[in-house]
């Protein structure tokens, strides 16, 4: 723990957190990024559809607009830097009617004043070959080729990874509780009695970003989640699409998607629904047949056999309905990263270069470093490798070699990485690795895993959990439990009829 | 890159596989086994609970102690290479076979073979697969990963638990965690009859006094973190009567909601897979669509004894040495299809001039049924059955007589019903 006063300290890593720490690794600056969950994107960010959008659904009189369009051309360079699953596989809209057509071409009118490059007005020929999934009543769309797929926990643990090399410190479990404002700088301080001191500050909460704010004593806020549940379909679905199927939208969101995921999967969703509570992340059946019914009109083929799960997220939404990225006017170190919902993903790395010039129109002094160093090291998966590949790395690393997760092909040196760069719970290496994301869902995998977390961490079996404090998995050794009714133990002569 | 070749690749050492090894083996050609675990036996080494081999050897073995009487018999063949913690990633179907296995020990081997055995048994079906709602805490497991943990590892995953289904995984492992100390507080069965064996509900609930909550469903999961009770709601006509459900305080829920045959790597080898069983289509010598790629056990269709898992793998290895030999000829094999109140039959095809064995899957529950079985609709032969019911596999057999009676016919079709 430093003494230290940190020159930022960044509260939330999500993908909006991660990618201001990851900006501001660049500078030679004391930055501390502080999570509540026990791993990274653990919050808004892991349920994320995972769609890179095309800048056609804003304008850019709005934030999230501008953002969105500035975001979407950050991506390429990005990956080549830190390696995460993307793919600009495209996004087609698709229109029924002639009346959703007009919607289509305001669309198309909205991206070309965006300046995005390659949309096209597609005719029913047209969007049938770029798809030939989609339903045959589709009558033409709108086609955004620079529109794409990531797999956005990824993401975030590639930012935090590369932050952390340059000099950016992680504190998780670290859920802000308390600040006061003392001569120059914030005294934070956590819910477990740890405390730190940071010269400026950034609310990058997500639902809790109006929290936060209120601990800050800055501008009153109100996060409303708004939740989404999405299906995830197996690999072999027959339904699953090269692009990224939208309906026409409506007003309260970009309606039902099909996406064909980064790693082959598919997915199905997200609704859209209101509530109060920012902690109830339940699924529920009872829009599971419009979600399929809506899926079907776009591509006929998705099946609910293929479900292999379903989960559910929350969107932080804010009144109005923009992104709000300022200088707090309370707190004139404190800058509000708040109401980042879609297309927040996408927008993430230009609201780290935004941020960034905030912070030093607040006078936070940034000079860059000359040890900056973007590129983090690609760890090798097994299942990108050809045989004669694997081979010649497994004679390097035996540990290639053993295949943990046999759904995704994910080997035991890769959760060791997983591991080694901290992700130390079962949906930690889960996000990092894929192991335990497939049909089988972990149960081949699984015991596999807790052998391997206790290997390498040293943690007993009842310490591991599944994301966290409360969420452990094993209670008791065989032996260690009471055995109410012994008369009820078995003799071992018992006779099988 | 190191080099093998062998007559047949038998991807699984559980009990398909290692029946199978051995019967190929045993006839001079030479065999490998690929397993992914580090020892030999699959499945059954975490089945610690007795009931097996009553059929096949007359006695009544754990588990363990009937995998270990094949694996005695693996052994003493020199003709059989044993790979174990190997898993084979990549494969291609051709003349021959190419199978790329992955290990620690030995990295990627590449082995050749004319012929492929597949026998990597189930796997279970999931939360995610039957949509249960709720919330996702820790908590969750399936029967068989729960099985696993206790059985194998020595960890027990809770001290309240709720069991989904009342397959024989479901009615063990209830059993099980009782004597583990888990208060078992009931087994929910959506459907109105088990779905296990009855002497599993006899022996794993009423002698706990375990209740068994038939026609019931589990609505929704609690709990933030860990799982901190469950809603069981009672179905009428199969809809949910809300007004009468009720809340369970438990700490753990164990799924036994049924088995999938694992055919990923049949979809590989480009086999085609028959939407009924889940495995794939097999003619008369459990051949699939591919030539030279054989199925047997639990990845062409769940058995519910392990005992008729031995029988037909070492029915399947006999046409896998055939194969090898040069003398099978599928082109002579004609098809049998499930007619009336049929889940499935086994094989899909029949080869007149032998005797022919069949597993097949009821649709109804019934007792004193009747099995017919026919040809263009005029009976071949009849056979009562004391009760049939989804859960509970049959099997028969047609042998060269039988199947003579219609010879004169130009269509060969069989079709197997329940009545």
């Amino acid at each position: 723990m430093k003494n230290n006063i940190y020159d930022v300290a960044v509260v939330g890593a999500g993908v909006v957190g991660a990618s201001i720490a990851r900006k501001l690794s660049a500078y030679a600056c004391d930055t501390v990024i502080l999570e509540k969950e026990w791993d990274v994107s653990f919050g808004v960010t892991k349920t994320n559809s995972g769609i890179i959008h095309g800048g056609f659904h804003y304008p850019t009189s709005t934030l999230k607009g501008r953002l969105e369009v500035l975001g979407n051309i950050m991506f390429d360079r990005l990956q080549q830097e830190l390696h995460f699953p993307f793919r600009r596989c495209g996004i087609l809209a698709a229109a029924f009617t002639i009346e959703e057509m007009k919607t289509i071409e305001k669309m198309y009118m909205q991206g070309v004043e965006n300046k995005v490059i390659g949309l096209e007005l597609c005719n029913r020929d047209r969007i049938h070959s770029l798809e030939p999934k989609l339903n045959p009543d589709v009558v033409g769309g709108l086609h955004a080729p620079s529109g794409g797929v990531i797999e956005p926990y990824h993401f975030v643990f590639s930012l935090i990874e590369s932050a952390k090399k340059n000099g950016v410190e992680l504190r998780t479990r670290f859920k802000v509780v308390k600040a006061e404002k003392r001569k120059g700088h914030f005294l934070i301080q956590a819910e477990n009695g740890e405390s730190l001191r940071a010269r400026y500050l950034v609310n990058a909460a997500g639902l809790y970003a109006d929290e936060v704010s209120a601990i800050f004593n800055a501008e009153h806020l109100q996060i409303k989640p708004l939740k989404g549940q999405e299906f995830l379909l197996d690999r072999n679905a027959a339904g699953l699409p090269g692009k990224v199927i939208f309906p026409v939208p409506s007003i309260v969101s970009k309606g039902i998607l099909v996406i064909p995921t980064p790693e082959g999967t598919c997915m199905v969703g997200p609704t859209a629904i209101e509530q109060k509570d920012k902690e109830d992340l339940s699924t529920s059946q009872s829009n599971f047949a419009t979600v399929f019914h809506s899926a079907r009109r776009l591509i006929p083929k998705i099946s609910e056999r293929d479900i292999i799960t379903s989960f559910a997220g929350l969107r932080p939404t804010l009144k109005g309905n923009d992104f709000y990225i300022a200088i707090s006017e309370k707190q004139p170190e404190l800058i509000q990263v708040a109401g980042i919902q879609s297309p927040g993903l996408t927008a993430a790395p230009a609201i780290g270069e935004y941020v960034k010039d905030l912070l030093k129109k607040a006078g936070l002094v940034l000079t860059e470093r000359p040890d900056y160093d973007p590129f983090v090291d690609e760890i090798p998966r097994i299942r990108k490798l050809s045989p004669y590949e694997a081979d010649a790395l497994v004679q390097k690393e035996p540990a290639y070699g053993e295949i943990i997760c046999r759904c995704e092909s994910v080997s035991e040196a890769e959760i060791v990485s997983a591991i080694r760069q901290g992700h130390t719970t079962m949906d930690g290496i889960k996000f990092y690795t894929r192991a335990q994301m497939g049909r089988c869902q972990g149960g081949f995998c699984s015991y596999k895993i807790l052998k391997i977390l206790q290997r390498e961490t040293g943690m007993s079996i009842e310490e591991i959990t599944k994301r966290g404090l409360g969420s452990n998995l094993i209670t008791d050794r065989v032996g260690g439990l009471a055995v109410k009714d012994p008369a009820a133990a078995p003799t071992g002569t018992e006779e099988v009829k | 890159m190191i080099e093998k070749h062998y007559d047949a690749v038998v991807f699984g050492g559980g009990s398909a596989g290692l029946a199978a090894a051995v019967r190929i083996a045993g006839q001079g050609c030479s065999v490998a086994v690929l397993e992914r675990e580090n020892e030999l036996g699959g499945i059954l080494n975490q089945c610690i609970h007795n009931g097996f081999g009553i059929q096949r050897f007359k006695e009544d073995l754990t588990g363990p102690e009937y995998a270990e009487r094949f694996i005695e018999m693996v052994e003493e063949l020199d003709n059989v290479s044993i790979f174990l913690e190997t898993t084979a990633l990549e494969v291609t179907h051709g003349t021959p076979h190419s199978v790329f296995a992955y290990s620690k020990r030995y990295g990627v081997i590449k082995i050749e073979c004319r012929a492929i055995v597949l026998a990597m048994g189930c796997r279970e079906r999931n939360r995610g697969n039957i949509g249960i709602p709720g919330t996702r805490p820790a908590g969750v497991f399936t029967a068989g990963l729960a099985q696993r943990l206790i059985n194998i590892d020595g960890y027990i995953p809770g001290r309240r638990a709720v069991i989904l289904g009342s397959g024989d995984i479901g009615l063990i492992m209830a059993r099980r965690l009782t004597w583990v100390g888990v208060e078992v507080l009931g087994v929910i069965e959506i459907q109105g009859y088990p779905s296990g064996l009855t002497r599993n509900i006899v022996q794993c609930l009423n002698d706990f006094n375990i209740p068994l909550y038939l026609s019931h469903t589990l609505s929704e999961i609690r709990g933030k973190d860990r799982v901190t009770g469950v809603t069981v709601t009672p179905l009428q006509d199969g809809k949910t009567v809300t007004a009468k459900s009720f809340d369970l305080d438990c700490d753990t829920i164990l799924l036994s909601v049924g088995l999938i045959p694992d055919n990923e790597l049949s979809r590989k080898f480009g086999v085609s897979l028959n939407p009924e069983t889940g495995g794939p289509f097999v003619d008369a010598g459990l051949m699939s669509s591919v030539p030279g790629v054989f199925a047997c056990g639990n990845v062409l269709h769940v058995h519910d004894l392990v005992d008729y898992v031995s029988e037909e793998s070492e029915r399947c290895a006999s046409f896998v040495v055939e194969y090898l030999n040069g003398t099978y000829n599928p082109l002579l094999h004609h098809p049998i299809v499930s007619g009336a109140n049929v889940k499935y039959v086994i094989p899909n095809k029949y080869l007149p001039g032998m005797t022919n064995r069949f597993y097949l899957r009821s649709l109804i529950v019934k007792n004193k049924a009747e099995l017919v079985i026919s040809l263009e609709g005029e009976p071949l032969k009849r056979k009562n059955l004391a009760h049939v019911q989804p859960s509970e596999m049959v099997s028969f057999s047609l042998d060269e007589q039988d199947l003579s009676r219609g010879s004169e016919s130009r269509e060969k079709k069989l079709e197997v019903s329940i009545y």
